[in-house]
C-alpha cells in the first residue's frame, strides 16, 4: 500500500473531501515520515507537531459538520524559515535571529491559516536567503534527497528537499535570484516564482526588496497551482503588492497546447553548461513541439549583464535591509561596553560569512561617489533587461529555458569560490530583475540520476499561461513520477 | 576693521499632526506610555513594510502650496542609512533627490525644498542602562529647507515665526518648539560685506526655542568673526547649542560626517500627485496670517501693528472677528482684546477664555449704547473673567447701569457744588483746572454710574451761570 505522504497534494485533497482519509491520519503519516528522514536531510529547523495535529483535528471536525472548505484544508505543508509565524521561532537560519519569536504572522501565513492548512514546521535555508547551495545556514546544509552528498540548491533548499522527500505535501519559499527555481530543479520538484507583486511580502524577512517574491513548491503542477491561488492577491500591508484579480489557476490546466508560441533564447544555451543538461532541455523543447507548440527563436541580448546587475542591486538593498539587526531590540546581542562596540561585535558574530560579504558589497555600491557608477547604472541595465523580455513577448507566449547550468553539485564544492557559486543562478536571475513569473518542473535526469528542471518564463501576471504549458508537459511525460529513495 | 555680513539658511522639521503615523496605523498621541504607540512596522520588525499615510501627504501638500512651492508630480521616498538605537530599521525613510516640492517663498526668503520623512524614536539614558522609546518613531515630518537668504538673527526669527504661523493656520502642526513638534537647524556663515562668495558654514542643531535660535545666531556670528579676525579659518562642522552656557560647541567635523548611502526605498512606490489631488487640497487652504493681516488693515482700519498682533494665532484672529460681528466696533474690539484680554490670557489659549467672544462683543455694545460707562466696563470685564457670566447678567445683578437721568445727575452736581463752595469760587475766579475735581467728586457720589457726558454738560452749565 502506498503511504499517505507519497500521494500528491491534489490527490490527497480529493481523498480528504471524499472523507476517505482524515487530516489527522494524513498529518500523522507526514509527521512520521519527517521523523524517519529529517536527520538524514537536515530539512527542518522547527517542528510544530502538536499544533499541526490540533489544526488537523479541527479541520476534520469542520468537515464532519459539513462546512465548505478550501481544497488545501487539512493538507500538511511547511515553510521556509523566512516567513514570520506568530509565536513560532523564525530564524532565517542566522545566528543573529536564532532566538527570534515573531509577534505577528506574515500575510502568507495568515492566508494559509484561512485555508485551514496544517503547518508542520519551518524549513532550513541559506542564511537570509543568500546562497545557492543551502550551505550558508547556521544550522548546517540540507542534503539533496537524490544524493545525500550533494546540495539541494538554495536558498530555499529545505523547502525543495522536504517536498522531494515527501516530508510535506507542499512548501513555500522565496526567490530573489532563483531561490525557488534552482532548488526545485536540483531536487526534481515543481516550483514557481510568481510575478513581482503577485504575493504579499509582508512578514517575510527581506533580503532584496525589489527582487524578493514568494512562491510554492509541490510534487505536481496542479499542487503548485492550488498553493499559489491560496496566497496570491493584493495585501494592503504591502504597497508593492498588485491590485489584480487572482484567477483560479487550476482552471487552466489542460493538455492541449496546439499553436502556443514558445520562445527559445540562444543566450540561455551557453558555454560551461553541462552537456547532459543541455541535451535534456533540448529534448524537452522537442517534446513541446511534438505536442503542437510553435518554437520561435527570440533574443534577450542583455542576458550576460544579469548576474553583475543582480549582485549590485541585491547587495545594495540587503545592506540596508539587514541594518536593523543591530542587537538593540531583538535577536542576538554581543557583550560590549560601548554602543559602537555592541554594533560591531553583534553583527560580526551574528552574521555568517556570505551575509557579511554581501553587506560589505552593498554598502560599497551605495557609497557616496560610487552610487552613480554602480547602483544607478545597475538600475538602468535592469530596465534594459526588462525591455528585452517585453520585446520577446511580442513574438511568443512563453519562453522556455534551462534552470541551472548544472545538476546538483557536491556539498563543499563551490564554497570557496563565490563567483562560481553566483553563476549557478545565471538562468534564473533575469526573471527577478524583470519581475517576471517563472516556473520550474522536472524534465529529465542526468547520467548520475540527478534531476534536471525546465524553466518556463511568462509575461507579467500571466501565471495561468505558464501553468497551462507546464501541466501539458508534465501530463505527457513521466519525470514527475520518479521519487528519490531516502 | 572689516565689516561682516551673516548668511543664514534654516532647516525646519515640523511634525505633522495626523492621527496616525506616516507608514503605519499607530497613534501619534504625545502623552502615551513608553512604547505604547508601536507596532511591527514602526519598530522595524523583520518582515514589516511601510504603507504611506495619505493624510500626511495631504498635510505636506498644504504647506507646499502655502509656501508657493512647485509640487513634483512624482516624488520618491529614499532610505537614509545610519545606525542609532532610536532608529529601529537602521535607516530613516525620507526623500532625497526627488522631494515632494521645491522652489517656494515665504516673505522675502526663498524655499529650497520641502520633503516628507519619518521621525525617529527617543533614547533615554538612565544611570546604568539606556532605553529607547519608539512612540515618536514614524510620526510624519516635513523638512522645510530655506535658501541662505537671511542676514541677521532678526530676519531668521521673523521667517521662523512666519513658518510657524503658516503651519498653525493650516492646522497641520502644533508648532511647539519646546515639545519638539517644530525643530530648527541653522546653517550660518559670515563674509566680509565686500565679498560675493559665501564663507564656510557651520550647522547648529539642538535649538529648542525661538529666542535660542536668535541667540545662537548672534553667538555664532561673533564666534566666526573672532575666528576670522585672528587669521584662522572657520571649519565646516556641526555644532550644538548649549542653552545654559549660551554658546555653541562643536559636535562633529565634516570629515566625521555620515555617508547616508541614500537610495530609493524599494518598499514604496513613487508618490504620484495627480492634478486633481492638488486642486482638492488647494480648496481646503484657509486664509493665512499674512493675507489676514492685510485684510484687517483694509477692512477694519487697524494699524499694521495691531493687525499683526491679532493675526499671530488663528484662534485670536477668529475671536476678534466674532467680537466685531457682534459690536461692529473693530477698533474698540481690537483695544479690548489686545490691552485687556491678552493681559489675562495668551493668544494660543484664547479659545479657553472664560470671556467668550460673544460676551466681549456685548460688553463693547453696552459701552457704545451708553448703558454702562467705560470705567464700569472694566469692573464688569473683571467680573466676567472670574465668573464667565454675560455682561448683561452682571450689570443687572449689580445695578451697574449708567445713570443718564438729568434730574438725578443735577441733584448730585448741586450737592457737590454746595459742599465745595470755596472751590466753586476759585473756579469762577479763573481756576478752570478744578473742573476735573468736580467731575471726580460727582462720579464718586454716583458710585461710578453717572454718565460722564451728562455730568459734564450739567456741571458746565451750573458753574458758568454764576449767580444762581
Amino acid at each position: 500500500m502506498i503511504p499517505l505522504y507519497d500521494y500528491s497534494l491534489d490527490e490527497l485533497s480529493q481523498k480528504l473531501q471524499k472523507k476517505e482519509v482524515s487530516s489527522v491520519e494524513l498529518t500523522q503519516s507526514v509527521l512520521k515520515r519527517i521523523e524517519e528522514t529529517k536527520a538524514k536531510l537536515n530539512t527542518f529547523i522547527t517542528l510544530t507537531k502538536e499544533s499541526a495535529l490540533q489544526t488537523a483535528k479541527t479541520v476534520d471536525q469542520k468537515r464532519i459538520k459539513g462546512e465548505v472548505l478550501s481544497p488545501l484544508a487539512g493538507i500538511p505543508i511547511a515553510l521556509k524559515d523566512i516567513f514570520l509565524t506568530q509565536g513560532i521561532k523564525t530564524t532565517c537560519c542566522s545566528k543573529i535571529l536564532s532566538q527570534f519569536i515573531p509577534p505577528y504572522d506574515s500575510t502568507v501565513v495568515k492566508r494559509l491559516k484561512q485555508n485551514d492548512v496544517v503547518l508542520v514546521g519551518k524549513l532550513n535555508m541559506d542564511e537570509f536567503a543568500m546562497g545557492s547551495s543551502n550551505e550558508n545556514s547556521c544550522f548546517g546544509p540540507v542534503k539533496n534527497p537524490w544524493d545525500l552528498e550533494r546540495t539541494p540548491g538554495g536558498s530555499s533548499g529545505g523547502s525543495a528537499a522536504a517536498v522531494a522527500a515527501s516530508q510535506c505535501l507542499g512548501a513555500f519559499g522565496t526567490d530573489t535570484g532563483g531561490s525557488i527555481r534552482q532548488p526545485a530543479s536540483l531536487c526534481g520538484v515543481v516550483g514557481i516564482k510568481p510575478t513581482y507583486g503577485r504575493v504579499s511580502r509582508y512578514g517575510i524577512i527581506a533580503f532584496a526588496s525589489s527582487l524578493d517574491q514568494v512562491g510554492p513548491f509541490g510534487k505536481r503542477v496542479k499542487d503548485v497551482a492550488h498553493l499559489l491561488k491560496a496566497v496570491a492577491g493584493r495585501d494592503s500591508m504591502d504597497s508593492t503588492s498588485a491590485d489584480m484579480k487572482v484567477p483560479d489557476y487550476t482552471q487552466f490546466l489542460t493538455k492541449d497546447i496546439k499553436g502556443l508560441k514558445i520562445g527559445i533564447a540562444k543566450e540561455y544555451f551557453i558555454k560551461g553548461m553541462e552537456a547532459s543538461t543541455e541535451k535534456v532541455v533540448h529534448k524537452a523543447i522537442d517534446h513541446l513541439k511534438k505536442l503542437g507548440a510553435k518554437i520561435i527563436d527570440v533574443s534577450l541580448p542583455h542576458t550576460s549583464y544579469a548576474v553583475p546587475t543582480y549582485y549590485l542591486i541585491a547587495t545594495a538593498e540587503a545592506s540596508s535591509n539587514l541594518a536593523r539587526y543591530d542587537g538593540v531590540k531583538y535577536g542576538y546581542r554581543a557583550k560590549a561596553s560601548t554602543l559602537q562596540e555592541m554594533y560591531r561585535k553583534t553583527r560580526g558574530e551574528g552574521f555568517g560569512r556570505e551575509v557579511k560579504r554581501r553587506i560589505m558589497l552593498g554598502t560599497f555600491v551605495l557609497s557616496s561617489g560610487y552610487y552613480d557608477a554602480y547602483y544607478k547604472k545597475a538600475s538602468q541595465v535592469r530596465t534594459l533587461i526588462k525591455r528585452d523580455f517585453d520585446e520577446a513577448f511580442k513574438h511568443c507566449d512563453l519562453i522556455v529555458t534551462p534552470t541551472s547550468p548544472t545538476t546538483a553539485f557536491k556539498l563543499g564544492e563551490k564554497m570557496e569560490d563565490p563567483l562560481q557559486m553566483y553563476l549557478s543562478d545565471i538562468f534564473t536571475i533575469s526573471a527577478n530583475l524583470a519581475g517576471l513569473p517563472g516556473l520550474v518542473l522536472p524534465c529529465g535526469f542526468d547520467e548520475k540520476n540527478l534531476p534536471i528542471g525546465l524553466q518556463i518564463l511568462g509575461p507579467h501576471f500571466k501565471e495561468e499561461k505558464i501553468f497551462h504549458l507546464a501541466y501539458a508537459y508534465e501530463q505527457s511525460t513521466e519525470w514527475h513520477q520518479r521519487k528519490p529513495t531516502v | 576693521m572689516t565689516s561682516y555680513e551673516a548668511v543664514i539658511g534654516l532647516e525646519v522639521h515640523a511634525q505633522l499632526k495626523t492621527k496616525s503615523k506616516i507608514f503605519c496605523g499607530c497613534s501619534t498621541e504625545f502623552n502615551a506610555k513608553e512604547n505604547e504607540n508601536t507596532c511591527p512596522v514602526c519598530t522595524g520588525m523583520p518582515g514589516s513594510l511601510p504603507v504611506l499615510n495619505k493624510k500626511a501627504v495631504e498635510f505636506a501638500l498644504k504647506m507646499a502650496m502655502a509656501t508657493q512651492c512647485t509640487i513634483h508630480e512624482k516624488s520618491i521616498f529614499a532610505r537614509k542609512n545610519y545606525f542609532y538605537p532610536d532608529l529601529p530599521k537602521g535607516y530613516q525613510i525620507s526623500q532625497y533627490d526627488k522631494p515632494l516640492a521645491v522652489q517656494g517663498k515665504v516673505g522675502k526668503v526663498r524655499i529650497h525644498r520641502i520633503h516628507m520623512e519619518e521621525d525617529a524614536g527617543k533614547n533615554i539614558h538612565g544611570t546604568v542602562s539606556s532605553y529607547v522609546n519608539l512612540n515618536r518613531a514614524g510620526i510624519p515630518l516635513i523638512e522645510i529647507v530655506s535658501e541662505p537668504d537671511m542676514r541677521s538673527s532678526q530676519e531668521a526669527g521673523e521667517y521662523l515665526r512666519e513658518l510657524r504661523s503658516m503651519l498653525r493656520y493650516l492646522d497641520i502642526c502644533d508648532g511647539n518648539m519646546e515639545e519638539g513638534s517644530f525643530r530648527c537647524d541653522v546653517n550660518i556663515s559670515i563674509r566680509p560685506l565686500t565679498q560675493k562668495e559665501y564663507g564656510t558654514r557651520a550647522e547648529i542643531k539642538n535649538i529648542n526655542s525661538f529666542r535660542f535660535v536668535e541667540k545662537a545666531i548672534e553667538y555664532e556670528i561673533e564666534r566666526q568673526k573672532e575666528v576670522l579676525e585672528s587669521g584662522k579659518r572657520v571649519v565646516q562642522e556641526t555644532r550644538l547649542w548649549d542653552s545654559e552656557k549660551n554658546q555653541t560647541f562643536s559636535m562633529r567635523s565634516k570629515e566625521e560626517a555620515h555617508d547616508y548611502r541614500y537610495f530609493p526605498d524599494p518598499d514604496l512606490l513613487p508618490l504620484q500627485i495627480p492634478n486633481t489631488w492638488i486642486e482638492d487640497v488647494k480648496k481646503s487652504i484657509p486664509e493665512l496670517g499674512a493675507q489676514k493681516k492685510e485684510r484687517f488693515m483694509n477692512q477694519y482700519g487697524l494699524t499694521e501693528y495691531d493687525a499683526g498682533l491679532l493675526v499671530q494665532e488663528k484662534e485670536l484672529a477668529q475671536y476678534f472677528e466674532e467680537v466685531v460681528q457682534i459690536c461692529q466696533q473693530p477698533k474698540l474690539a481690537s483695544n479690548w482684546i489686545l490691552s485687556e484680554l491678552l493681559r489675562e490670557t495668551t493668544a494660543t489659549q484664547i479659545a479657553a477664555s472664560p470671556i467668550s467672544s460673544k460676551h466681549l462683543g456685548e460688553l463693547i455694545k453696552l459701552i457704545q449704547k451708553g448703558t454702562i460707562s467705560g470705567k464700569i466696563a472694566k469692573t464688569i470685564f473683571e467680573k466676567m473673567w472670574n465668573s464667565g457670566q454675560s455682561p448683561k447678567t452682571i450689570v443687572e445683578k449689580e445695578g451697574l447701569v449708567q445713570v443718564s437721568d438729568e434730574n438725578v445727575i443735577r441733584q448730585w452736581v448741586e450737592e457737590v457744588l454746595k459742599n465745595n463752595q470755596k472751590f466753586v469760587d476759585e473756579y469762577r475766579a479763573g481756576r478752570t483746572k478744578l473742573l476735573g475735581f468736580f467731575v471726580g467728586e460727582i462720579m464718586k457720589k454716583s458710585q461710578g454710574k453717572a454718565n460722564p457726558a451728562t455730568i459734564h454738560e450739567i456741571l458746565k452749565k451750573k458753574l458758568d451761570s454764576k449767580g444762581e
